[in-house]
């Protein structure tokens, strides 16, 4: 084990007293992975696969002798949903479980009760959430993996205007995920030269969403339409699309990037552009892609224990669990403040959510590339060029 | 013309699922005075009932009378189990009894039939119908007209029927019901079996639109309630009237006015309708008598 002296003293110091705490004994036993994730409630389509992940590589980890010589323990809480939740069993990750790194918030929410608390206590934080405020403005111990909404929106804005479509609808969901990307999304639009000339909203469980559509049919203004939801909702708008027979290209957002999506919508699913990443069409990449060897061997990985199909919040993860491992291996050390250092340093990292260069002004380290334009094509994915 | 016969027919697509929502609120307010918070979820498992068997290879013919007849044990069940236990409890104690109901029935779906949207084909194909410059889908017309004949047979049930009659014999009077030999225990048992197929038949009708997930009962059960309160509680007509009016209303208002306020206007509605109309549009006036 080498242990270079090129931190601050306080981090030296910290490390010398935990060492001190921990004892020679203590020094070989587990190291404690936290964990709060909404694997129940209302967002436990995104905390059940982070949680099957997180075992999963823990286990892997464990199987091949651990990491540093030493055994991952992972001590896992469910918020069911609830950021208040999140907050206390953060809490008790610090004060009771004495946890080396956080990974989780499943939920921007969540994520954002649980950051003061990590930031006093100074332990490395990874999230898995989507809001850009989780890192803007960059907090020194918090970190997240998967790309923003922002990001969705800059990603399609960008085909649309590579089509030549400027003047765009769009119609977002009233639920916390539509209501943040219509946001973003009315943030960048005039950056790609966009004009967003109708603004409606549905309802997450809504029934019908045709009159919204005919209102945005029959302005013709109009030249493509762009829907920021989640889950059953973008399926039924969808529906409703092909059922008055709208012609205009339908774009949806990374909020439909999974199977379910194309079994809901059917055949109405047909040509609809989405941003994602490339998880989804893991076996459509081209043989040179640098994601694809990762991405390959992760769905393996994850389809062969659990005889389910992946979700890309699940590949976030394995993005988030991989960081630290690495960061870990580079620092040498479990020390919480090395390690911090080497998450922010981490540079060219081959995730799944994308290529991962962090930097002290940027805690994600993703670009706009990370997300890949898909077009729904045969009941299946495939990949714009 | 044409937006507003497609506003229109988005209105009443909605508004028919919200009767059927609203007649199970009736059914069983009308025999014990209790409002069924747990309806919404005989809506949501009867679509994901159907789902379930369907995808699991048992033909749409039959998934769907299965899911209505598995719903309805399950609301004799919740009769039998968590009702009929504190039948001396006040209205108050019961009505919160079915919203814990709500939640277990809810939690039990969600961990044996899963957390995501399921699929559901819909019963004659996708390809919608055009008329006067608007177009709708096959399911929408087998939601109006399985509505049509719901109504049609309560009618007839409540009409015609000696257990019809029993259950609106108890509504009127409980105690005078009893007097005269209707097993008022037996009534309350049927209302929620009743109710609880009511709810199914409409899960099962709306899935192949919207799709079903084990939460999808929270939004419908809210609005049935809201519907069944416009029409007044207890009235079968008023159910359906309150439903068709809810969801034109909302399909109006995000037509002509805007969508940010189509979930707002339902709920002034019933404060309007409330105020001017305390028994609703179609509830019995009551009279105290000295």
């Amino acid at each position: 084990m080498s242990i270079t002296r090129r931190n601050s003293l306080g981090a030296a110091l910290a490390a010398g007293f935990a060492v001190a705490m921990a004892g020679p004994a203590a020094a070989q036993g587990p190291v404690r992975i936290g964990a709060v994730l909404s694997v129940t409630g209302p967002a436990s389509f995104l905390g059940d696969p982070e949680l099957k992940t997180l075992q999963l590589y823990i286990d892997q980890v464990n199987a091949q002798g651990g990491l540093l010589g030493r055994k991952l323990v992972l001590v896992h809480y469910d918020d069911g949903g609830e950021a208040g939740k999140a907050n206390g069993f953060t809490k008790r990750l610090l004060d009771n479980d004495h946890v080396d790194v956080i990974i989780g918030g499943s939920t921007t929410g969540s994520t954002m009760a649980m950051i003061p608390l990590v930031d006093r206590a100074q332990v490395p934080f990874i999230s898995l959430a989507g809001g850009v405020e989780i890192v803007e403005p960059v907090k020194k111990w918090v970190f997240k993996t998967p790309y923003t909404d922002r990001m969705a929106a800059e990603r399609v804005f960008a085909d649309m205007k590579q089509r030549g479509l400027t003047k765009v609808a769009l119609l977002s969901e009233t639920s916390g995920f539509g209501i943040s990307g219509r946001k973003q999304s009315k943030l960048v639009a005039a950056k790609y030269g966009i004009t967003l000339v109708a603004d409606e909203t549905y309802g997450p469980k809504d029934t019908d969403v045709t009159a919204q559509l005919t209102k945005i049919k029959s302005n013709p203004a109009v030249q493509a339409l762009f829907v920021f939801g989640f889950g059953q909702g973008p399926a039924l708008v969808t529906k409703n699309y092909a059922q008055l027979g709208m012609k205009m290209p339908l774009y949806q957002s990374h909020g439909v990037a999974s199977e379910g999506f194309i079994k809901l919508a059917g055949a109405a699913a047909e040509g609809v552009r989405l941003p994602s990443a490339p998880l989804l069409i893991a076996d459509k990449l081209p043989a040179g892609d640098p994601q694809k060897k990762v991405v390959e061997d992760y769905v393996t990985a994850y389809t062969t224990k659990y005889h389910e199909p992946v979700s890309g919040f699940g590949g976030d993860t394995y993005t988030a669990f991989e960081i630290w491992v690495d960061a870990v291996k580079r620092a040498g050390s479990f020390d919480k403040a090395k390690v911090r250092d080497a998450i922010e340093q981490t540079k060219g990292f081959v995730g799944i959510s994308g290529i991962v260069n962090m930097s002290p002004t940027d805690h994600m380290g993703l670009d706009v590339s990370a997300a890949r334009l898909l077009e729904i094509h045969n009941g299946t994915w495939t990949l714009v060029k | 013309m044409s937006e507003f016969v497609q506003f229109m027919f988005s209105g009443v697509t909605s508004g028919a699922i919200y009767a059927l929502a609203a007649l199970g609120f009736a059914l069983i307010y009308n025999a014990s005075n209790v409002i069924n918070f747990a309806q919404g979820e005989f809506i949501m498992l009867g679509g994901m009932a159907a789902a379930f068997f369907n995808a699991h290879g048992v033909p749409l013919m039959l998934a769907v009378p299965l899911a209505i007849a598995v719903t309805a044990i399950a609301g004799l069940l919740v009769e039998k189990l968590a009702i009929e236990p504190a039948k001396n409890a006040d209205v108050t104690t019961l009505i919160i009894i079915t919203i814990g109901v709500s939640l277990v029935m809810r939690g039990l779906v969600q961990i044996f039939l899963g957390k995501n949207t399921r699929p559901l084909p819909s019963f004659s194909g996708d390809a919608p119908f055009s008329a006067l410059g608007a177009t709708i889908l096959p399911q929408s017309l087998w939601i109006l007209a399985t509505t049509l004949a719901t109504v049609a047979a309560l009618a007839w049930y409540f009409g015609r029927t000696r257990a019809g009659k029993a259950m609106l014999a108890t509504s009127y009077n409980r105690l005078a019901a009893q007097l005269v030999g209707v097993n008022t225990r037996a009534v309350l048992l049927a209302s929620f079996g009743l109710a609880a197929a009511l709810g199914a038949l409409g899960g099962v009708l709306v899935a192949p639109i919207t799709g079903a997930s084990y939460d999808s009962g929270i939004m419908l059960g809210m609005k049935g309630f809201v519907a069944a309160t416009l029409g007044g509680l207890g009235s079968g007509m008023g159910a359906v009237a309150g439903g068709l009016l809810l969801g034109i209303v909302e399909a109006m208002t995000a037509g002509y006015l805007s969508s940010s306020y189509k979930d707002a206007l339902p709920f002034v509605l019933i404060l309007l309708v409330l105020f001017f109309l305390p028994n609703g549009l179609f509830g019995a006036k009551t009279t105290e008598r000295v």
